[in-house]
């Protein structure tokens, strides 16, 4: 009896003692901050929020945001699909590798992926001037943005989309070839209506990592005030200009589009990942 | 003939799946490819369906070369082991789907569906999703959808393997008054020998990777190619080192020309059939005899008596 009430002890310590250290690590790292944001935000009332949001420069800021994380969201979807029924339905050689190498923008710091983007790409580079003799500038410019986002959003919508259509195996994709559907036609009408809520998941997951990328960007964009900034950049900028006002709203902006992905990825989220 | 196969060979790796198989299926029939699992059956009927390229040989479907025709192009209707229903659409949507496939005008598409449907008595679920429904009406749901966009052969995979004892007697009856309906060229797989001599008009048996023996039921039955073929379509025991079927044991009270001694271990009543295991110089075997000759011979444990073969030697049995 008295080891059993000393064992139900213990572990309720253990469970306290757990709960504790958790709490205190988000509450110093995660919540204080955040709070702390948000406060400094609204300290002087809407006004001044919506006034720093509606700056030209802000404008301009979310609207290269927004234009980079489309084209990286629409090139990470269709190749993350493309990518996830490789993997999944075909057998080939280097099909480890590809799995390996889907996965290594979450190893790799951002900022290495933006350096090696402009070794290949820069301007004094032989790709980059042949592409800039055509008329394509890609570092300090939109395209090389756009492949910088799209770099660290890569396996978002692959790792999401792969397991589901490995749980509903290619039973149903056979059914509809007898039945005498083309392959377009099995994946328009069967593979992509089964693997929806995964699509949709990924998607909304690349899209929050798309706006929030800072690294690789920042390297790739050169930080051009008014051309190639981008929300997070400004937040930066602001910042060190000492227009903490406009940080901070910013920085809110991106803070609530990134708790409303979070929401709405959790509501698309496909059954078969939920734990 | 509907489909010929000639000289298929296929191998996954190192694993030879299909050895030199050469099948002939006459158009109208219903025909089982019969065997142990791992036998090959499935791929073969997966090479007919185009689902699987044959690694070399011929496959001929309603007198026309689908060696390398893609399976949407080859007029199959395919049956899936694990329904392998669309789950996101209806089951009405389900059974359209061909027809979508095809364009068909949509008031034609309605009518087939409605036909198909009642043929597989689904009307009533027509628009219910594949999730709501009982396996084997699942089943016959994938069977109306495979039949809508009226397919040269149709081509079954373990149609019943999914489904308990009871759901899967009745369709097997239910298969074959459809077949008796709608005469289509049918192939269905399967690795039970009864549902084979129930369902089918001929019956190809396949071992490793090879086929053992075609026929009707009753000839593969009574003259068994090989040892192989006579163990798996029916009970066998074994006198004088021979296979012999248990109820071809003839067993009397009395010597009489040929009969050999032997001894009852055991008498097992199992209704109308009564088993008999005996035993002769040490070695095991069993006899099937009617409960009316049971009684006649006064069957006890213990008792001796004289065991010979009611019917000829069979050839092949004596070959191996």
């Amino acid at each position: 009896m008295a080891s059993q009430t000393a064992a139900t002890v213990r572990r309720v310590g253990v469970r306290i003692g757990l709960r504790t250290v958790v709490l205190v690590y988000l509450t110093l790292l995660l919540v204080c901050p955040l709070a702390l944001v948000l406060y400094k935000t609204f300290e002087n009332g809407i006004g001044p929020v919506i006034d720093s949001l509606t700056t030209p420069s802000t404008q301009h800021a979310i609207q290269i945001t927004l234009v980079v994380a489309f084209w990286a969201v629409v090139a990470n979807t269709i190749f993350g699909v493309t990518a996830a029924l490789l993997l999944v339905r075909h057998t080939f050689h280097g099909k480890r590798t590809l799995n390996a190498l889907i996965d290594l923008p979450l190893a790799v710091s951002p900022v290495v992926v933006g350096l090696s983007l402009v070794l290949v790409y820069g301007r004094l580079t032989g790709v980059g001037k042949a592409l800039a003799g055509i008329g394509i500038n890609v570092i300090f410019s939109i395209p090389g943005m756009v492949m910088a986002t799209i770099f660290v959003s890569i396996p978002l919508v692959v790792r999401a989309v792969a397991p589901v259509l490995e749980e509903i195996g290619d039973d149903q994709e056979q059914a509809a070839a007898t039945l005498g559907a083309g392959p377009v036609q099995t994946f328009r009408r069967i593979t992509l209506p089964s693997i929806r809520g995964a699509l949709a998941y990924g998607v909304v997951l690349a899209l929050a990592r798309s706006l929030g990328e800072y690294g690789a960007v920042a390297v790739v964009s050169g930080r051009l005030v008014g051309r190639t900034q981008t929300l997070t950049l400004l937040v930066q900028e602001r910042y060190q200009n000492f227009d903490q006002q406009t940080a901070y709203a910013c920085a809110v902006l991106l803070v609530l589009t990134a708790v409303i992905a979070l929401l709405v990825s959790r509501l698309l989220r496909p059954k078969e990942l939920k734990s | 003939m509907s489909i010929i196969v000639r000289d298929v060979n296929k191998s996954f790796g190192d694993f030879a799946a299909l050895t030199d198989v050469s099948v002939e299926i006459p158009s109208g029939s219903l025909t089982a490819l019969l065997g142990p699992s791992g036998g090959g059956k499935s791929t073969l009927l997966r090479v007919i369906a185009g689902l699987e390229k044959a690694d070399s040989g011929l496959v001929e479907i309603e007198g026309k070369d689908a060696t390398t025709l893609p399976a949407q192009d080859r007029g199959v209707g395919f049956v899936f082991q694990h329904y392998a229903a669309f789950k996101h659409l209806s089951v009405a949507r389900n059974v359209a789907f061909g027809l979508e496939i095809r364009k068909r005008p949509k008031a034609e598409i309605k009518k087939k569906v409605d036909e198909l449907l009642e043929l597989v008595h689904l009307e009533q679920f027509a628009h219910r999703y594949p999730a709501q429904l009982s396996g084997g009406q699942r089943q016959r749901m994938a069977l109306a959808r495979a039949l809508a966009v009226e397919p040269q052969v149709l081509l079954l995979d373990e149609p019943f393997g999914a489904l308990d004892a009871q759901v899967r007697k009745e369709l097997r009856a239910w298969l074959r008054r459809l077949h008796d309906q709608v005469h289509v060229t049918t192939v269905f797989v399967t690795h039970d020998q009864e549902e084979a001599m129930e369902v089918a008009d001929s019956i190809v048996v396949m071992a490793d990777g090879k086929v053992e023996q075609i026929g009707s039921p009753d000839q593969l039955y009574e003259a068994p190619a090989n040892d192989f073929v006579m163990s798996f379509l029916g009970p066998v025991t074994t006198l004088d080192g021979e296979l012999v079927r248990p109820h071809d044991l003839e067993l009397s009270t009395e010597p009489r020309p040929g009969t050999v001694t032997a001894k009852v271990t055991r008498v097992t009543r199992l209704g109308f059939e009564v088993r008999v295991d005996l035993e002769i110089d040490g070695e095991e075997l069993w006899a099937q005899v009617t409960r009316g000759s049971s009684e006649q011979l006064g069957l006890v444990d213990g008792q001796t008596l004289f065991v010979r073969r009611s019917a000829p030697v069979r050839a092949a049995a004596a070959v191996s």
